[in-house]
């Protein structure tokens, strides 16, 4: 861990990103939740307890799989999937919550509220507030409660309350921005269960730490299957959990390259997307500063992406940083770029991604084309896309 | 150099009373209307003006503010806008602030924003996201240009932090006086009491209470321990729920003469 980037992070800061922008009311339970992940680390127990339910619960490791058939329409180069897709719950939402559902025990409070986008994060946080007895409340867009209907129902079914939030642009952004006001209210009891590496100090590092396990599997798993690490990661971007969390491990092998693929909706050029690093400027948003999609007046601009998982004006702030400093590279995956590479894995691999997926999947094809048959990708398949069943039916015209 | 918002608390001590502080976003209803409004607060009694720069998410407000925010920013209040209201309130004779989340300081350039604020006779910026641990930049270019900086307070800031908050505040230090949003409450929290008085061992700048403040009862309790009664959402519902903008600044200027009354111990 002695890598400049990694050295560069003093107190929730990627160089001039990160820190605490909230209202004193949180900085109590923000000091008492960063001393609790710091110290959850250096416990071998909880580290033990959140192996042995990553094995048996989860389903971890997750397999890696190599997608022989998707990859001659990606210039030949060989293509590995990290199957997070896998997982219980079907996404790599279920790393993070579990340790920060541990986190929540450990500090003696007894409810979560949590955010969610696609529903992808809402149902992990029901499934996780289910298996170890903790009261879940979930904010999401009353547009996303359209979008994902399936989800909402899943994380009724386990127990928890779905709350739609009717303000703003009714998406993710204003899911946590209703969160947070509960969690100001709130705070003494609850623990607000951030899903992405976003938000205030600790948040980016700790939700970060809890997905690094995609990466440190992955890198063995190359290095055991192939004899060698690939010559480039790449993931989808929204907030950047997923990204992150396989980015990170590899962040000391500089012939890696680590590549963002953030959703341009109908192309960056036409306003609408959510292209935050390649569309945005520096700003702060929910706590943090990092790359913000906002008008001149320092107001969010309200993002548009297919992909809800990936409707997000905001990033975390460690991809902002990584970013300046070249080290990953981000670029954007229209929508029907994403449609186009989610339909071709359907039908080479048998594999039904997410859309939020089916970015990092898109990239895969023009960077394959780019780098040629010599080429190893690893593809982070952070998720899989039966959610999506009803808006891919709609774009392919797939009567239901 | 004392700012016209610090030579009002001087002024009150020894009128032995509290001042009253109302708050309205900039923009709200519309750019004129937030100035009749304004000017009805500041007939009615009210000592000094917060002006909200509205922004596009604001988590730290309640429903009421929320709504108002979302009308003004629908007619495209800009840093501009919020400038000349600061203006326009400075010109009835009273203190003016403005309060606003960090983002758009940052935008729009942290020394223009405090030189601007100079420049247009303002006292001071509130900033109630920004934490100390940030706020190195602001508190420089806020003391070179003689700009109040008034950081919030929370019951939760506990008595290690509380000194460290406080010694960065000029003007006068915000006291939240509960966990939780901004908007009226049946009752001010018997937080806002020892969080008072827990400021006051730390510093002898004056201390506002502001979150809840609606009645003139309410700013009656308040006033006989805190330097000044910040009252902001009461005074927004009087516009969002009178059936004419001239009832609304009718309904605001009778609100603010009870609550002055209220501040007078």
């Amino acid at each position: 861990m002695n890598s400049p980037v990694v050295a560069s992070e003093i107190l929730g800061h990627f160089g001039p990103y990160g820190g605490r922008f909230v209202p004193e009311a949180l900085i109590a339970a923000l000091d008492e939740l960063a001393a609790a992940h710091l110290a959850a680390q250096h416990d071998p127990e909880f580290q033990h307890t959140l192996n042995e339910l990553h094995r048996t619960y989860t389903g971890r490791p997750s397999i890696i799989t190599e997608a022989k058939r998707f990859a001659e329409h990606a210039g030949g180069a060989r293509i590995f999937l990290k199957r997070e897709d896998l997982n219980h719950t079907g996404s790599h939402k279920i790393n993070n919550v579990l340790g920060q559902a541990l986190l929540t025990k450990r500090m003696g409070k007894k409810r979560i509220i949590a955010e969610t986008g696609a529903g992808q994060h809402g149902v992990a946080s029901a499934t996780a507030a289910a298996l170890m007895g903790l009261e879940c409340v979930v904010y999401m867009g009353e547009e996303d409660t359209k979008r994902q209907s399936l989800n909402v129902a899943r994380m009724k079914l386990l127990g928890a309350e779905v709350i739609p939030v009717t303000t703003g642009s009714k998406t993710l952004k204003d899911a946590i921005n209703e969160a947070m006001r509960d969690w100001v209210t709130n705070v003494e009891t609850t623990h607000y269960l951030l899903g992405t590496v976003a938000g205030p100090h600790p948040f980016p590092s700790m939700v970060r730490d809890f997905h690094r396990i995609i990466g440190v599997e992955s890198r063995a798993q190359m290095l055991e299957m192939i004899g060698r690490l690939p010559d480039a990661v790449l993931a989808c971007v929204g907030g950047g959990s997923n990204a992150i969390g396989i980015f990170h491990p590899f962040i000391d092998d500089v012939d890696v390259q680590l590549i963002g693929l953030e959703a341009g909706g109908r192309g960056v050029e036409t306003g609408l997307h959510a292209a935050t690093i390649t569309g945005g400027t520096p700003g702060v948003l929910h706590g943090t500063r990092s790359y913000v999609l906002q008008d001149a007046n320092g107001q969010t601009i309200e993002s548009h992406s297919i992909s809800a998982g990936l409707d997000y004006p905001g990033v975390g702030p460690e991809h902002a940083y990584l970013h300046d400093i070249g080290r990953a590279t981000y670029r954007a995956i229209t929508d029907d770029q994403a449609m186009n590479a989610f339909a071709l894995m359907c039908k080479t691999e048998g594999i039904i991604p997410a859309i939020e997926t089916a970015h990092a999947l898109a990239g895969a094809i023009q960077v394959g084309n780019e780098m040629g048959k010599e080429a190893v990708l690893l593809i982070n398949l952070s998720g899989r896309g039966d959610k999506d069943v009803q808006t891919a039916a709609d774009y392919f015209g797939i009567p239901l | 150099m004392a700012t016209a918002l610090d030579q009002l608390f001087v002024r009150l001590r020894s009128e032995n009373r509290a001042a009253l502080i109302g708050y309205m976003p900039a923009g709200f209803p519309t750019k004129e209307l937030c100035i009749a409004a304004i000017q009805a607060m500041v007939d009615g009694g009210v000592d000094a003006i917060e002006i909200g720069y509205p922004y596009s998410d604001p988590v730290m407000d309640g429903p009421v503010i929320q709504a108002a925010a979302e009308q003004s920013l629908s007619q495209g209040t800009s840093a501009g806008d919020v400038f000349d209201i600061l203006e326009a309130t400075v010109k009835m004779g009273v203190p003016a602030v403005v309060m606003t989340y960090w983002n758009p300081i940052e935008r729009f350039g942290v020394e223009k924003f405090a030189l601007e604020i100079t420049k247009r006779g303002g006292s001071g910026v509130i900033t109630p996201d920004l934490t100390i641990e940030e706020s190195a930049d602001w508190n420089n270019f806020t003391r070179a240009h003689d700009v109040n900086r008034i950081y919030v307070v929370a019951p939760s800031t506990g008595d290690l932090r509380l000194p460290q908050v406080t010694k960065q505040c000029s003007g006068f230090v915000y006291a939240a006086s509960l966990m939780g949003v901004t908007g009226t409450r049946t009752s001010v929290s018997g937080n806002a009491r020892s969080l008072v008085e827990r400021i006051r061992t730390t510093t002898d700048l004056p201390v506002s209470v502001g979150l809840g403040v609606s009645t003139k009862e309410q700013a009656h309790e308040v006033a006989q321990y805190a330097d000044g009664v910040i009252v902001g959402s009461a005074f927004i519902r009087q516009i969002q729920e009178a059936p004419t903008s001239e009832e609304g600044i009718a309904n605001v200027r009778a609100l603010a003469t009870s609550l002055a009354e209220g501040v007078r111990r």
